[in-house]
């Protein structure tokens, strides 16, 4: 069945496409969720933000807020952009001229401010001796990984939505995306995308797949428990055979 | 009631001479390693001073420990969960490095490789974060002894409000006090409070406060949160590191290494049992009645109703019994001679200190009294070198009275031990003894008092009991606590200066 559609879908869009708008993105996808699964279970200890404020503070009080707000509203747009149908936005009253200049301006501020703060981060990982010291092979993939996809998304949106005519990547670049979660995948509405577009989600890709073995691991240690746990903790020194009163308190 | 047990230290500050044993032999134990060199989990201090790190005592900039907001509750001084939360991107309380020091080490290299000349060759510093030549600029002890305190000792956070004044800094009028420092393992931490991971735990068996390095994520909340800046950042592994409390020789009933190894035995460990359910209450008294809540939150071990409840959260017998022989019980609750240190940042800190006493005999003499006279000596207490503002500043957040009664009773246990050894006439019959009347001893007492601080005997000092039985199987599992470093072979004229990569493997697989 799956190979009879891959054939269907091989002989439709020719083997390029197929190659790099289905069989990449996920593989990638694999390398991401078994990366994350074998990491977790084998490395808690190196499961961390390696936070390095304490070597360098007075770059990163500007950058880490900057970058990660900046990427948090950049998600958001993504989600939105990406995942949610066209035909969603306009039931909801959104028209398209709206919708262009909503994603637009937010988009800008959100994408500025990434921008900024990863530039701040790249910058002072590179010119400040102490944090260039720690600096490891993980993070010289994922900086520029991780700079080269911000860069692409921007330029692409400013190339082709602000400068040029407006490209509406809602009818092809999410078909594509939504298509690959649905098993579905449309290798066709990416094949006709502008160069700029299908490097931005080729090299996203390709951060998925770089994710789990790099400090982007920490996205998904976001604390929010925290919000709603006791302040104190207890914990007993070593579990109990025989039942004894709740460990926390 | 639910009472817990902890083992809890005193540090008698007479007998600190400073000679920094403590430190070294913690260093050598915990902290040896790429990424902690610049942390100090056992650390003396000379006050007056701005400590290390630099100034840690001024909460306004720190943030550290816990106050009462406007409407009396307790909160962490640096915020609520959300604004914990917000400032994870970057932490504004964080100290900076250069707050400690820059981990340094020298071009011992140069010593045998330098070609012949007619200059001896040097060992320069170079900082061992980045490789490149350094200058020393602070350290650790930096104002060991003194040092350097005509220029920085007057910024010392406990010498604000006209007590700066005060205080001189030329040799003849000088002050010098050493101050022991660990974790305080304290009742209401707020780096457990703060670890947005809940990484940070207090241990419900014995009370020791550690961080679990598995759950830490590198939020470096905790490292603000605490009040007395004992919570450090690992650089090289981004995850929080802190004193143990020595855990693996406390739980086979060895003291910890900078207590046994102590030259000055001044530390003592025991036992104390404290209500867990009252530990909220007592963290949020106004000010004046901190210091009485908090000795009060300790249980007496004789008490049966206590003992009952104690049996009832499932305590054993041998713990009871080490609470009751516990001598730091005796110093905190039966002859209230210790204090906390600072129990205005709300923590509820368990390492207390006897306040330092020194020259109060010499300067009675000094002034024209007669050291054997308890009135001459009392007055002499109130005029001491070492001002009691500052000591009140350190231990019972500005209370001078609860200092003086303190030294008091340390003076007229003195007065009382020199007659009796000396058996002066006046003294023939020691039993009745108005110096020890006036502070509320006994003679009994007062020798019991006497054998515990002047004798300190290993077996009264170290009351430590094991681990349980149960627990055996457990603690028998030998994991890698520390890896071995990868030592870099030395070749091709560079100089390597012991950056290896620190990774814990854990091939067990499980977690520890």
């Amino acid at each position: 069945m799956a190979l009879s559609r891959t054939l269907d879908l091989a002989a439709a869009h020719g083997a390029p496409d197929l190659l790099l708008w289905v069989v990449v993105p996920y593989l990638c996808l694999a390398v991401c969720l078994g990366g994350h699964l074998w990491r977790y279970r084998h490395d808690q200890f190196g499961w961390t933000s390696r936070t390095s404020q304490l070597l360098e503070h007075r770059w990163l009080r500007w950058a880490g807020p900057l970058f990660h707000l900046g990427a948090f509203a950049v998600i958001g747009g993504h989600v939105v952009g990406l995942l949610v149908p066209a035909a969603w936005t306009a039931a909801a009253g959104i028209d398209e001229e709206t919708y262009h200049l909503l994603s637009v301006g937010l988009g800008a501020l959100a994408g500025g401010a990434m921008v900024l703060g990863l530039g701040m981060l790249c910058a002072r990982r590179l010119l400040t001796p102490r944090v260039r010291r720690t600096t490891d092979t993980s993070d010289r993939v994922l900086f520029p990984l991780l700079s080269l996809v911000v860069v692409l998304g921007l330029t692409a949106t400013a190339a082709h939505n602000v400068a040029g005519g407006g490209y509406d990547y809602r009818s092809t670049v999410s078909v594509w995306f939504r298509g690959l979660f649905g098993l579905q995948p449309h290798p066709e509405a990416m094949a006709g995308a502008p160069l700029l577009f299908q490097l931005h989600a080729l090299t996203a890709v390709l951060l998925f797949a770089a994710w789990p073995f790099t400090r982007l691991v920490h996205v998904w240690s976001v604390p929010l428990g925290y919000l709603t746990r006791p302040y104190l903790v207890y914990r007993r020194r070593a579990p109990r055979r025989e039942a004894r009163r709740s460990t926390s308190v | 009631m639910r009472v817990l047990a902890q083992i809890a230290m005193v540090m008698n500050l007479d007998k600190c001479i400073g000679c920094h044993t403590c430190s070294v032999t913690c260093k050598q134990t915990w902290t040896n390693r790429a990424g902690v060199e610049y942390a100090w989990f056992n650390n003396v201090e000379s006050r007056p001073g701005l400590g290390f790190p630099r100034r840690w005592e001024d909460q306004d900039r720190h943030r550290g420990g816990w106050a009462l907001d406007r409407r009396g509750r307790l909160v962490l001084r640096g915020g609520g969960r959300l604004r914990r939360l917000l400032g994870l991107f970057a932490n504004p309380d964080l100290p900076a490095l250069d707050d400690y020091y820059e981990p340094l080490t020298y071009d011992y290299d140069t010593l045998v490789t330098a070609p012949a000349g007619t200059d001896t060759p040097v060992a320069r510093p170079r900082s061992q974060l980045t490789g490149e030549p350094t200058s020393v600029r602070w350290g650790a002890n930096w104002e060991d002894g003194l040092g350097g305190a005509p220029e920085h000792a007057a910024a010392d956070p406990n010498l604000q409000g006209g007590l700066g004044e005060q205080v001189r800094f030329e040799f003849e009028e000088a002050f010098l006090l050493h101050l022991p420092r660990i974790c305080e393992h304290c009742l209401n931490p707020a780096c457990v409070a703060a670890c947005p991971s809940g990484a940070l735990y207090k241990r419900v068996e014995d009370g020791v406060v550690l961080v679990d390095q598995d759950r830490c994520r590198g939020w470096r909340m905790c490292v603000s949160a605490c009040p007395y800046k004992k919570v450090y950042v690992n650089h090289r592994t981004g995850k929080a590191e802190k004193c143990t409390f020595c855990f693996p020789r406390l739980e086979a009933g060895q003291p910890t290494v900078c207590a046994e190894t102590c030259v000055g035995r001044l530390r003592y460990l025991g036992v104390v049992l404290y209500d867990a359910d009252r530990v909220g209450e007592a963290a949020a008294v106004p000010e004046p009645e901190l210091l009485d809540a908090q000795r009060d939150l300790l249980l007496d071990p004789e008490d049966p109703e206590v003992r009952a409840a104690a049996r009832e959260s499932g305590i054993p017998e041998d713990w009871l019994d080490a609470a009751r022989r516990s001598p730091v019980h005796a110093l905190i609750s039966r002859h209230r001679v210790a204090l906390p240190l600072h129990p205005e940042y709300r923590t509820l800190p368990m390492v207390w200190y006897v306040p330092p006493l020194s020259p109060v005999l010499d300067a009675t003499a000094a002034a024209g009294g007669d050291p054997g006279d308890p009135d001459h000596v009392f007055a002499a207490v109130t005029q001491l070198r070492t001002p009691l503002e500052y000591l009140a500043q350190l231990f019972t957040a500005g209370d001078t009275d609860v200092v003086a009664g303190t030294l008091m009773k340390l003076t007229a246990l003195r007065s009382y031990m020199r007659q009796r050894s000396l058996n002066t006439p006046e003294s023939a019959d020691p039993e009745e003894d108005e110096g020890l009347a006036a502070v509320g001893l006994s003679p009994v007492q007062a020798r019991e008092l006497h054998r515990l601080l002047a004798l300190a005997e290993y077996r009264d000092r170290f009351v430590v009991p094991a681990a349980h039985q149960e627990d055996a199987a457990v603690l028998a599992e030998t994991g890698c606590p520390v890896a071995e470093e990868e030592q870099p072979q030395h070749g091709g004229g560079r100089v390597h200066l012991g950056m290896p990569r620190v990774r814990c493997r854990d091939d067990a697989g499980g977690r520890r």
